[in-house]
């Protein structure tokens, strides 16, 4: 477990040291919001009649982009580590690779629920309100399984990669798609019937609805299916980013 | 007593044999030299020891611990500098230390002191608080020796420790190198492929070109093999001389890149004898030297090439570049 912590900590004190992937990652969540959410705001009418605007649907969306793409990156991040040699001083260490691989996941996910943790704070001040304390408490923790999922996801990813190269075609080709396919933007209950099959084996549909459901008390999937779906996803995920990890070359 | 046993360990790439049934022991307490050009197979050596790689036959015990069969044992009693850098630049030097002393379950206490001791023998101490990313190439050398050590390793590998450094810092390491290795009573494994720094730091060294080992001894040993003295004749009619040149107090002659290496005893007494028969011989001759065998005139007696030593490759300059220069 204190390995664990090792790679924990260390991931937190890069983390708060690179003050400008904090605030660049923050960019693309912070425009969605602002630009999708005022503009689009008055011209959508949500379907039913829960009384909530567009605006309150978007933000558990929005969270859930954060901490998808911080985790995804922070496990990519281990790319870096094998191409400036870090990597192989915890190798060579007499430590387990799962334990080097738990360590870098938890220490992903922490920084990834920060994110989503900022852009929660930023729709407080912009007026939105939620429903209660225990909301926030099940928002955070679908918050973290996100983060645990998609960093473990990313750690997967970056020991089949050789460099970043492949980088940009991960983010176009699977996170992107992860994140439009997801209903973070749009209520899964007005698509198209084709399209509901692809937002259902999607991951990250049930992280944002059981956000959604933590933030607004309503959600369009039951929270503890969603709370069983992603938790068996990122079990999974867990399973493969150790094995591949355990395998990658140096 | 032996700190390392190698026997006829092979690493093979596919058709490619890096290290082909390379045997050697190194005794503890000794500075151990695989001296040869880049790509001879001393990183994978290493590897293999480290146990980062996985040898395709062979044994091979460290400290007598088995590679194959314990490796968390293996590499809690090693300690290693790989030849790229391996710190977080990130980190400040005295984070990537403890760091270093958590993955080794090092306790607190005993780590803080450690981390302590060794900053202040390799004179960081003042800037342990600083960034990595601001050190120079000596600075990240000198912290990831003493990274190194953190964990008493009694054996240390060094991997072309003063690669890309300037002289007065390879001399500086060369010193810490050999302090580490008398008052600790290190056993220290090295790579490179400078010939002055084999031969200033190494009790033994091997010689390995193409995956094999093909000498081992003293410096001192392996030079005097060479013969007691070196004559290096440049000529166009080089291949000529070496050839045709003999008398009872010369042990051999090889030829390479324009140059022929003599070898012979007593050069001062027999050179004017050289000369007068060069002359019988009408071999153009643009210059002669007379030099005491260094570790070049060895390597070139057993693999009848140079080495590619002085500076590092292209592609070694440019990653340090990138090392030095990254933020």
């Amino acid at each position: 477990m204190d390995i664990v912590y090792t790679l924990w900590l260390r991931s937190l004190k890069r983390y708060v040291r690179s003050k400008s992937r904090i605030v660049g990652s923050l960019g693309m969540p912070v425009f969605f919001l602002l630009a999708l959410g005022f503009g689009l705001n008055s011209v959508v009418q949500m379907p039913g009649d829960t009384g909530e605007n567009y605006m309150q649907f978007l933000v558990p969306g929005i969270i859930a982009m954060s901490v998808l793409f911080t985790s995804v990156f922070s496990g990519i991040q281990i790319i870096w580590d094998k191409q400036f040699g870090f990597l192989k001083e915890t190798l060579v260490a007499p430590v387990s690779r799962l334990e080097i691989m738990l360590g870098q996941t938890l220490g992903g996910a922490t920084t990834a629920v920060i994110q989503g943790a900022f852009i929660l704070i930023l729709s407080l001040l912009i007026g939105i309100r939620f429903t209660s304390f225990t909301g926030f408490l099940i928002a955070f923790l679908f918050m973290t399984l996100i983060g645990i999922c998609f960093a473990a996801f990313g750690i997967a990813i970056a020991s089949k990669m050789e460099d970043m190269h492949g980088f940009q075609l991960i983010m176009n080709f699977v996170v992107f798609p992860i994140f439009g396919l997801s209903g973070a933007l749009f209520p899964i209950e007005s698509l198209p019937e084709w399209l509901v099959p692809l937002t259902l084996i999607d991951p990250l549909t049930y992280g944002v609805e059981g956000i959604r459901y933590g933030l607004l008390g309503t959600s369009a999937i039951h929270p503890l299916v969603c709370l069983a779906a992603l938790g068996g996803c990122t079990a999974v995920m867990i399973v493969a980013g150790a094995l591949l990890f355990r395998k990658a070359s140096i | 007593m032996t700190a390392i046993h190698v026997e006829q360990l092979t690493k093979r790439f596919g058709d490619f044999t890096a290290v082909d049934a390379i045997s050697f022991d190194i005794r503890k307490g000794e500075i151990f030299g695989l001296l040869g050009p880049n790509g001879a197979g001393k990183t994978t050596t290493i590897s293999m020891l480290s146990t980062l790689l996985e040898p395709t036959s062979g044994t091979a015990l460290v400290n007598g611990i088995d590679i194959q069969k314990d490796q968390d044992g293996v590499r809690k009693s090693i300690g290693i500098v790989f030849q790229d850098q391996s710190l977080d630049e990130e980190l400040t030097a005295w984070e990537n230390m403890d760091f270093h002393g958590r993955l080794y379950r090092i306790p607190k206490a005993v780590r803080e002191e450690r981390i302590q001791d060794l900053l202040h023998l390799v004179e960081l101490e003042d800037r342990k608080e600083s960034l990595v990313k601001t050190f120079s190439g000596g600075m990240r050398r000198r912290l990831e020796i003493a990274r190194g050590l953190l964990h008493e390793p009694a054996v240390l590998f060094l991997d072309e420790p003063t690669l890309g450094l300037d002289p007065q810092t390879r001399n500086h390491l060369w010193t810490y190198i050999q302090t580490l290795n008398r008052t600790k009573g290190i056993t220290i494994i090295l790579t490179t492929h400078y010939m002055d720094e084999a031969d200033r730091l190494c009790d033994r060294i091997a010689i390995i070109d193409r995956g094999t080992i093909i000498a081992m001894d003293t410096p001192e040993e392996l030079k005097k093999r060479v013969g007691s003295d070196v004559v290096t004749v440049t000529s166009p009619d080089s291949e000529r001389i070496a050839t045709e040149i003999s008398a009872p107090w010369i042990s051999g002659a090889e030829q390479h890149d324009g140059q022929v290496t003599i070898r012979l005893h007593d050069a001062e007494e027999h050179i004017a004898e050289l000369i007068r028969s060069f002359g019988d011989h009408e071999y153009a001759i643009t210059s002669v030297s007379i030099h005491q065998p260094t570790l070049e005139d060895v390597f070139l007696h057993y693999t009848g090439k140079t080495i590619r030593e002085e500076e590092p490759g292209a592609a070694d300059r440019i990653r340090m570049r990138m090392m030095g220069g990254r933020h």
